[in-house]
């Protein structure tokens, strides 16, 4: 089921077509990445479906229904990219009254609160200041106050950035006990390697617009290049075929790109007959940090401005 | 509703809890009102250590003895010694100080030497100018054949007594009393836009630094978020009013019972000569204002200006960045009708119906601090209708616009805006 539905999404800024003419679909109860290199436009994307920004043209479905701010702010928990704390506010008031704001009652948000400073063990933070805490403790008390009101629709927007292992996995875990228990997640970074982890369905954008669109799988099938390892003790020449390329050659493996439609089992056959004794065989899929690169280089790194009439 | 609610509870309660608000609103008065009390019991009292004055008196001007007593000198006279010789020694005799006459003629203006081992005190020097002057008075007085102390008892002391007339019968007024309390209003009036003002644009610059704007527009419109905080700032600003009249209030009537003396001493007149106490002037002049209407007009012109203020202040503190330089900038605009308005309003109490008191006291930007130089004196009621008027219609109008800038500016990284980007987020739609 979809829980969001962007529709043609656009937002212009007086220099820069920040979103331009952005739609994709996000389901109900999965981990949904949103990549794209420095000043892609995703911020100005994220604050247009958490209400911050009203789009230029397009709209956003949430529900089944138009996003209206107003009543839906109660349902998204947003963490943006910069975190935001009140420095010289104590800890626990400070959880209760941002869960407040969405909507709970005193009661009630003191009662959440409390349960997830148990869980994330920050108990002896209650009466603590902000300012008091490392970058990586306000990390995860930010974490905790933007999933404390249980909203449908979490969007987390670089979540890991200043954790160690630790904390990172701790909140990794919360990440998927959430997602299992149908919130949906809305997963903001360019850090490759969390995305392949952690995300089921990925989008990429580049300077305003949609550049990739699918899950991870589907993804890196798309992209992937035919390339095979084959583990085995190899003399060069072994490899006097035309039915693949050797793109790497090392003293106890190598990396092969098959051609001419030769499959998989021609290349083991071709092996076997010259009596190489195999170790292991596997295709090798393309990282999503090599896609990324791929899609974004030969684009201007930089963003530049533009004048938008 | 329910959440600008909370906004406004936090923006108050952060406030008013700290240590500093606590320090500010019951220290202050209490170290006025201290300071006060021990200078007015230090000036009755008299300090206790005599200065020891020698004179020389070569011209004889001292024949009357009366005229050498006083509070804090100890005055002894010195024969047979010229002012080198005895410049020497009057140390040595346990003198502070000594005061040379040569011979002179009294109709002429002279000057007198004081040798003294430090400066003299300011007391010291007057007392010691007092009692030359009055002995050549002396002299001169009775070159012309009259007695000083007939003199005296002719000398007049006048006063003027004001009386105002008013619908409710007449009331004794004092125009001091009058002029104290509308400089009062209007000093205060002054002094809390602009505090009050700046830490609205403090605390939305500090919410917009630590991103926690971003966080809280996620929950609440940006609007909501303006409003929430200059509506908990000034509440705290009324809180700081009330302590204070709570705490002028216990002082007023604490003060006789911890030093009856020195309120006995007030209620007869510092100069002990019980001809108009200070404290039935000021008592009198009190109650011939029309305080009830002063104290609703003085918080109405308190909050609809600090609302207005508090708007542009706020607009300010969202379109800066961390930089202090960029704010002052920008408030320094915004300053000066604020102090156009504190001129205005020195000038207005001497000059209550003048045009240009009339134009400050009806244009917005400057009408909360002009209307309170007028404030004792009789205002048409017409004008003070039209000044609440277009003080509310400025109000709404720039927390309108201020709203829009607010709403953009809270978002916006880097560069300061210019004045054209901003008039562009002001009157944009939606």
């Amino acid at each position: 089921m979809q829980l969001l539905e962007l529709q043609n999404l656009k937002k212009y800024f007086a220099t820069q077509k920040a979103v331009d003419d952005i739609s994709f679909t996000i389901n109900q109860g999965s981990i949904f990445g949103m990549l794209g290199p420095n000043g892609a436009g995703k911020t100005t994307l994220l604050r247009m479906i958490t209400g911050i920004f009203y789009p230029d043209s397009g709209q956003v479905m949430f529900n089944g229904k138009k996003f209206d701010p107003l009543n839906d702010f109660r349902n998204i928990g947003y963490m943006p990219e910069e975190r935001g704390l009140y420095k010289k506010m104590k800890i626990g008031e400070q959880a209760v009254y941002l869960a407040r704001l969405k909507g709970l009652s005193h009661a009630e948000a003191t009662q959440k609160a409390k349960e997830w400073f148990v869980k994330f063990e920050m108990q002896s933070w209650w009466n603590k200041k902000v300012e008091d805490l490392s970058k990586g403790m306000s990390q995860k008390l930010q974490f905790v106050t933007t999933v404390l009101h249980e909203p449908k629709l979490i969007i987390l927007d670089e979540p890991f950035s200043g954790l160690d292992p630790v904390n990172a996995n701790l909140i990794k875990d919360e990440i998927f006990k959430l997602a299992k228990n149908g919130s949906t997640i809305i997963f903001s970074t360019h850090r490759m390697e969390q995305v392949e982890e952690i995300c089921d369905h990925i989008v990429l954008i580049n300077k305003g617009q949609k550049i990739l669109d699918g899950t991870v799988h589907n993804v890196k099938q798309d992209f992937k290049e035919n390339i095979y390892k084959l583990g085995a003790k190899i003399l060069p020449e072994h490899l006097m075929t035309y039915i693949f390329e050797v793109v790497k050659h090392e003293p106890n493996q190598v990396l092969l790109r098959l051609q001419h439609d030769a499959t998989p089992n021609d290349v083991l056959k071709h092996f076997i007959n010259q009596g190489v004794a195999i170790n292991s065989f596997n295709e090798v899929l393309p990282s999503l940090n090599d896609i990324f690169i791929q899609l974004v280089e030969g684009t201007t790194n930089a963003r530049q401005f533009q004048n938008v009439q | 509703m329910n959440k600008i609610f909370l906004i406004i509870s936090r923006e108050y309660f952060t406030r008013v809890k700290k240590k500093s608000f606590l320090i500010t609103t019951i220290l202050v008065p209490l170290v006025i009102v201290a300071f006060y009390a021990i200078i007015i019991a230090v000036s009755l009292k008299g300090s206790t250590d005599e200065t020891k004055l020698a004179v020389i008196d070569k011209a004889n001007l001292f024949t009357d003895s009366t005229l050498t007593q006083s509070k804090n000198l100890k005055i002894s006279f010195i024969k047979n010694e010229t002012e080198q010789s005895f410049v020497t020694r009057y140390k040595d005799l346990g003198y502070q100080a000594f005061l040379y006459v040569p011979e002179f003629d009294v109709n002429t203006t002279q000057k007198f030497v004081v040798h003294s081992q430090s400066s003299l005190s300011l007391g010291n020097n007057n007392a010691i100018e007092n009692f030359i002057n009055k002995a050549i008075e002396n002299k001169r007085l009775a070159a012309q054949g009259i007695d000083p102390a007939v003199f005296k008892s002719l000398k007049a002391n006048s006063e003027i007594e004001n009386t105002i007339d008013t619908k409710d019968g007449s009331k004794k007024g004092s125009a001091g009393v009058a002029y104290a309390v509308s400089f009062a209003c209007g000093i205060l009036i002054y002094m809390m836009m602009i505090v009050y003002g700046t830490q609205v644009m403090r605390g939305v610059m500090e919410e917009k630094t630590n991103r926690i704007a971003e966080v809280i527009v996620s929950s609440v419109k940006p609007f909501q978020l303006m409003l929430g905080k200059i509506v908990g700032i000034g509440a705290v600003g009324l809180t700081q009013f009330a302590i204070w009249i709570v705490i002028m209030f216990v002082l007023q009537s604490a003060i006789p019972l911890i030093f009856p003396d020195i309120m006995e001493q007030i209620t007869k007149g510092a100069a002990g000569d019980a001809e108009a106490s200070i404290m039935t002037t000021i008592t009198q002049g009190l109650s011939s204002l029309p305080l009830a209407k002063i104290v609703l007009l003085f918080l109405f012109y308190f909050l609809a200006g600090y609302l207005t203020y508090a708007s542009l202040f706020a607009a300010v503190g969202s379109v800066v960045s961390e930089d202090q330089q960029e704010a002052q900038q920008l408030v320094f605009p915004i300053l000066m009708p604020i102090i156009l308005g504190f001129v205005i309003m020195t000038n207005s109490i001497n000059n209550p119906h003048s045009s240009m008191a009339v134009f400050g006291s009806l244009f917005p930007l400057t009408s909360p601090i002009v209307m309170m130089g007028r404030i004792t004196y009789d205002i048409p009621t017409w004008q003070i209708l039209l000044s609440m008027a277009l003080l509310i219609a400025t109000f709404l109008f720039f927390t309108w616009i201020t709203g829009k800038i607010y709403r953009t500016g809270i978002l916006m990284y880097g560069k300061k805006p210019s004045w054209k980007e901003m008039l562009k987020w002001a009157f944009a739609k939606g």
